[in-house]
């Protein structure tokens, strides 16, 4: 076992330290967060950065355009553009963290040659229509419609927290094909362009007032079949099968903006006097910090080990979940602290001061982003009692 | 950077583990805490499988592997509660002659810690090694004076309050005596996560077999998440505890102190609050003696004490994040 960089990890990061500083250096200031245009072209010129450098799809495999490279190599460029303070994905998720992958694994030849190449230069911005009003934790219930019609399928229904869907080019989504069959049988996963005629788009505004969220409505949207994506009645499958490329980078991301998080919360615990006294002098709070500070370094080491199985093939069952529960729950332990460091000044979710005070207050909002996203905390602790511990199912 | 086991690594967990199971039963390792529990031959049947001189070098007589290697068979002790002063003699074992061998059983103390001088496994000791700020001393346990406690709080491990701390042979300075804190911190907290592992593993099959209401207790979702926590928290320990092992063998990836305090922090809770749940899940037999559940709970107590208090560890990774 070993945390140091083998010689061939020394030298890849070496590389992308030199060039993330100069090329970090000549991006224009990020715009606002609800300038979506602006936001559009940031995130776009970034991706295409990357592109032209050998870094998009980092860990595609070479022969869809990508990188191929390493999990640990992901893991370094991760570390290493958070050290540069270089802009992350944005716009890029869906389409580079699952649509594309979805596609290299699930895609006609076709397919692959109209939508790998745009995610991978940041042309094209993907949504994801995965939830449903009705259908959160019990996604496979999911009701929007699909009807066959010639080459088409006529689309009716409501997607819900579809990020980034006010400045997407294509959805991928998950439709009921077959409303005889129950569940997880007779889902079908489709592309479908957002510039098609009954798209109705309503921004979702979130706990911490982002408009990055949106609701879909859909009214007999026309799809070519030729969208479909794997068999039809088979998209539980498909849309599952990027499960099996996740090699431990997933939250990498997120890991990283909490751990900086973190840090300003520190510099400001000891730069902050109350009742005439330095924060960081309450013994309270330096114990908080302790063991907040622990836990973060745990789940770098909790990455690091689910980063060295994937790199052997994929990761063991439950890791994942037990990481983003783990995760969730120092995320919300780490904003409470925050709220008590900030006290009054918390009362703005802009900075006061000049300092990080309202990032403060997002973040402890954005918790709740981590244990309910992607499978609440409570789903990922059914996961890992029934398919790694081997309770029995309820029913 | 690779931090899951390699295939040697698993083979001597496996082994250890095997090893643990076959000569360590519960039985076995209840009786320990009896007086003149201490089987000095099963001591020495575990010192010969190389386990207290796994990371000590060939040419002192041990096995010469890295120190992370003595982690993971420490996590694989601590999941079977094996009984005897183990960090102590991985400790000396290289230092203090007969050690490596489990002829000479060694006792140990830090005497920086305030409070009563209270010594595991005394009586059952060759040898007292006592750490300080200057350094370390050995003395042989005969000519030191102490009282037994009649009812150790964890029946498996007796304890001696000695009368005072004895004058002792100098066999190590200052800087050998830091190291021995780090890696006796380390050593205590890789049982700690090891601990965390048995105890949920006890739970989950009372909780598979247990009916209640008609159905198996471990269908209810109340236990499932709890025992579901258990299982992240012992994920979350053996994380960082493996992390400090390798920082250990290759200090220039961090700093040594953070890394074993952290990993103090997350395993002291891993035990202790799995153990807990352990309780819990066995119903009204999880609060009788018979069942193992509060050997497990008991151990975790006495574990999370040795070589620093976790208010300690706190405090100490709270200054490292400060001073970066």
């Amino acid at each position: 076992m070993h945390l140091r960089d083998s010689e061939s990890d020394a030298v890849f990061r070496s590389e992308v330290r030199g060039w993330l500083r100069e090329a970090v250096a000549s991006m224009p200031p990020p715009p606002s967060p609800d300038d979506w245009p602006g936001r559009r072209a940031y995130d776009a010129q970034w991706q295409r950065m990357l592109f032209d450098t050998g870094y998009a799809g980092i860990n595609w495999p070479a022969e869809h355009g990508g990188r191929g490279a390493t999990p640990t190599e992901h893991l370094i460029f991760l570390e290493e553009s958070a050290a540069a303070k270089a802009p992350d994905v944005g716009l890029g998720f869906v389409g580079q963290m699952h649509a594309g992958p979805t596609i290299i694994a699930e895609g006609t030849d076709a397919q692959k040659a109209h939508h790998l190449n745009g995610i991978l230069t940041g042309e094209h911005v993907w949504c994801q229509g995965f939830s449903e009003p009705g259908s959160g934790s019990d996604l496979a219930s999911l009701r929007t419609r699909a009807f066959r019609d010639g080459d088409d399928y006529i689309v009716s229904g409501q997607k819900i927290w579809t990020s980034h869907a006010i400045a997407a080019d294509y959805c991928e989504m998950l439709v009921r094909t077959d409303p005889n069959e129950l569940k997880h049988k007779g889902i079908s996963w489709l592309i479908m362009p957002m510039d098609l005629p009954g798209i109705d788009v309503r921004p979702l505004v979130t706990v911490h007032g982002s408009t990055e969220f949106a609701e879909l409505f859909l009214d007999e949207v026309r799809v070519p079949v030729a969208n479909l994506v794997g068999a039809e009645n088979d998209g539980w499958r498909v849309a599952n099968v990027t499960l099996s490329f996740e090699r431990g980078t997933g939250f990498v991301g997120e890991l990283l903006d909490t751990t900086n998080v973190f840090q300003e919360l520190i510099e400001m615990a000891r730069s902050t006097t109350r009742n005439g006294k330095s924060i960081w002098s309450d013994d309270s709070i330096r114990r908080e910090v302790g063991i907040i500070g622990a836990d973060l370094d745990a789940l770098w080491a909790f990455t690091k080990r689910n980063v060295s199985q994937g790199a052997r093939g994929g990761l063991a069952m439950g890791s994942g979940s037990g990481f983003k529960v783990a995760f969730a729950t120092t995320q919300h332990r780490l904003g409470d602290l925050a709220l008590r460091v900030l006290d009054r000044a918390s009362l703005s979710m802009d900075n006061l001061g000049g300092q990080p005070t309202g990032e403060l207050v997002h973040s402890k909002l954005h918790a709740f982003a981590i244990s309910l996203g992607g499978g609440t905390t409570q789903i990922q602790q059914n996961i890992i009692a029934e398919r790694v511990l081997g309770l029995p199912r309820e029913r | 950077m690779d931090l899951q086991p390699t295939d040697d690594q698993d083979a001597l967990v496996e082994m250890m583990r095997n090893f643990a199971a076959d000569r360590f039963a519960i039985e076995t390792v209840r009786s320990f805490g009896k007086s003149e529990g201490f089987d000095r031959s099963l001591w020495e049947e575990l010192a010969a499988l190389g386990t207290f001189g796994i990371a000590v070098p060939e040419d002192l007589g041990g096995v010469g592997l890295n120190f992370i290697d003595a982690v993971l068979v420490h996590e694989a002790l601590g999941t079977a509660l094996v009984p005897g002063p183990l960090v102590a003699a991985t400790l000396a074992a290289g230092l203090v002659d007969g050690v490596i061998d489990g002829s000479v059983v060694p006792c140990i103390i830090d005497a920086g810690i305030d409070g009563p001088l209270a010594v595991e496994n005394f009586r059952s000791s060759d040898v007292l090694l006592i750490v300080d700020d200057a350094g370390i001393g050995v003395v042989e346990t005969e000519t030191v004076s102490g009282t037994d406690v009649v009812h150790p709080t964890d029946p498996t491990t007796p304890v001696t309050i000695l009368s005072s701390l004895p004058r002792t042979k100098s066999i190590g300075d200052a800087e050998l005596s830091k190291q021995w804190r780090q890696r006796g911190s380390l050593l205590a907290s890789a049982q700690l996560s090891g601990n965390s592992s048995g105890s949920t593993s006890l739970a989950v099959e009372y909780a598979k077999e247990r009916e209640q209401f008609g159905r198996p207790i471990g269908s209810f979702q109340g236990l499932k998440h709890l025992l579901a926590d258990s299982w992240i928290r012992t994920e979350v320990a053996r994380s960082s505890v493996w992390a400090a092992g390798v920082t250990v063998d290759e200090p220039e990836v961090g700093s040594i102190d953070r890394a074993v305090a952290g990993a103090r922090l997350t395993s002291a809770r891993a035990a202790t609050e799995n153990a807990k749940t352990c309780v819990q899940v066995h119903g009204g037999m999880g609060f009788t003696w018979e069942v193992d559940a509060h050997l497990f709970l008991k151990r975790a107590w006495i574990l999370e004490t040795q070589f620093g208090s976790i208010d300690d560890a706190a405090e100490t990774v709270a200054q490292l994040y400060a001073d970066r």
